[in-house]
């Protein structure tokens, strides 16, 4: 039977397409948003972009800021961001990988400074194509990977 | 100052000129006046001896511990505090810790300078400092040399920072090392990106021909060898001896952090080319000007 949606519409806050299944909730992991009310999940939706299917997470009431979204394309680099005001899309956002990490990637050395001295996480970008970050600490070069991202800390 | 990778080449000839000057009689005395804290998490003796003893020729005081277990880590003080507390006590900071990132960490807390004497297996740049003085000082330029760094390239941070340091002077290079050993792909694509010259050679013999300015030679590490048979094997195959040093060359200049084990022949420290010890006690001098630079004492 279809149904008149499959995921319902908010009135205001922030949709984020095109995420590759199943990383929703890695998406809503390093956000930092799980407690910060409500948020709906979409899982394995048919997509031309994602063969393996894509998800969609909507967040009500909540803006994203521009860092916030661009961290989402650590994840999911095609993800496409709609901000939703009075019910409309006031504003479609492109992402980019950013600049710097701040919090939401664990350094994959086990002797570096974040890890063993309570270090902040920080990372700067090394790499674009290859999406590759340098440690501001150990000054390891670390490749973005699922495993690696966290909620922020 | 705590990683080559904050520094420019402009920062990198200071350096070496006021290294020089200060081997050459001027500013003695530039830390009249200063406390320096040399906090040794891990044990050393050639950098911790050879910084108390820059602060001591400069005029200044040294205080501090040489063994983290005469410090409050050991009653459960994290090093965030014992660097918010210790920096109250001096002008300037030296600090060797195990931990990759330590003296990064220590820069954001203390309100005075930081050296970074050694954070684990990432950094040693005052080491870099005095290679660069010490080549310098042979060939009365670092631009444009054919520089052989041998032994550990996969772990030992001296010869990364002294990769990236010799990379800003366009020097050619050629790493020498047994398969396992090998330099970080990392490393080898940043001289790609920079255009830098480089060749791999398994053996010191494979460099012979090559007219090398400088044979860098460092320790292979045992315990990077799981099997004990094998680095016996690549233990032996990487010692120096005079031959290796004839065969490479009158110009060359051979080199090493030290402590050495048996990677070099006893017989080589006779020769011309072997500058080591020379390269060794150049850690005054260079540690004379970092702190007379750091402090003001030195401009």
């Amino acid at each position: 039977m279809d149904r008149a949606y499959k995921v319902y519409a908010i009135e205001n806050g922030t949709v984020i397409d095109h995420i590759p299944t199943p990383m929703a909730l890695k998406v809503v992991e390093i956000l930092g948003i799980g407690n910060e009310g409500i948020f709906t999940i979409g899982v394995g939706f048919l997509s031309k972009r994602h063969p393996g299917g894509k998800d969609i997470v909507k967040i009500e009431n909540r803006i994203l800021l521009e860092s916030e979204t661009d961290t989402i394309a650590l994840i999911a680099p095609d993800a496409t961001i709609n901000i939703i005001r009075n019910g409309k899309v006031s504003e479609k956002r492109r992402i980019s990988i950013p600049a710097t990490i701040h919090g939401v990637m664990e350094c994959p050395n086990p002797n570096c400074a974040t890890n063993k001295l309570g270090a902040a996480r920080h990372f700067t970008l090394e790499n674009r194509e290859q999406m590759t970050y340098r440690c501001s600490y150990c000054e390891r070069v670390a490749a973005v990977k699922p495993e690696n991202l966290t909620a922020p800390v | 100052m705590i990683s080559l990778r904050d520094m420019t080449i402009e920062d990198l000839w200071t350096i070496v000129r006021r290294s020089a000057e200060l081997k050459q009689g001027s500013h003695q005395m530039c830390l009249r006046g200063k406390t320096v804290a040399s906090l040794f998490f891990e044990p050393s003796t050639r950098t911790r001896l050879s910084f108390e003893s820059a602060v001591l020729k400069s005029g200044g005081q040294v205080f501090g511990f040489a063994d983290p277990g005469a410090s409050s880590q050991k009653k459960g003080e994290s090093f965030s505090d014992s660097v918010r507390t210790v920096t109250g006590y001096c002008d300037a900071m030296v600090i060797r810790h195990p931990v990759e990132g330590a003296a990064r960490l220590a820069s954001e807390t203390a309100t005075v300078p930081v050296i970074n004497a050694g954070d684990g297996a990432n950094q040693h740049p005052t080491q870099t400092f005095l290679d660069l003085f010490t080549i310098h000082e042979e060939f009365q330029r670092l631009e444009g040399l054919k520089i052989g760094i041998m032994g550990d390239l996969k772990y030992g941070r001296t010869v990364h920072s002294l990769t990236h340091a010799m990379s800003m002077f366009k020097a050619e290079m050629v790493f020498i090392s047994p398969p396992s050993l090998k330099m970080p792909p990392a490393i080898l694509q940043e001289l790609d990106e920079k255009g830098i010259t480089y060749t791999t050679a398994e053996s010191p013999d494979d460099a012979s021909g090559m007219n090398l300015d400088v044979l860098y030679v460092t320790r292979i590490q045992k315990e990077r060898f799981g099997d004990p048979q094998e680095y016996k094997n690549v233990a032996h195959s990487y010692r120096i001896d005079r031959n290796t040093v004839r065969n490479l060359g009158e110009q060359v200049r051979v080199m090493h952090p030290l402590p050495r084990v048996d990677e070099i022949a006893e017989e080589v420290d006779a020769m011309p080319n072997a500058i080591y010890f020379r390269q060794a006690h150049n850690g005054v001098p260079t540690r004379q000007a970092l702190l007379g630079l750091v402090t003001g004492g030195i401009e």
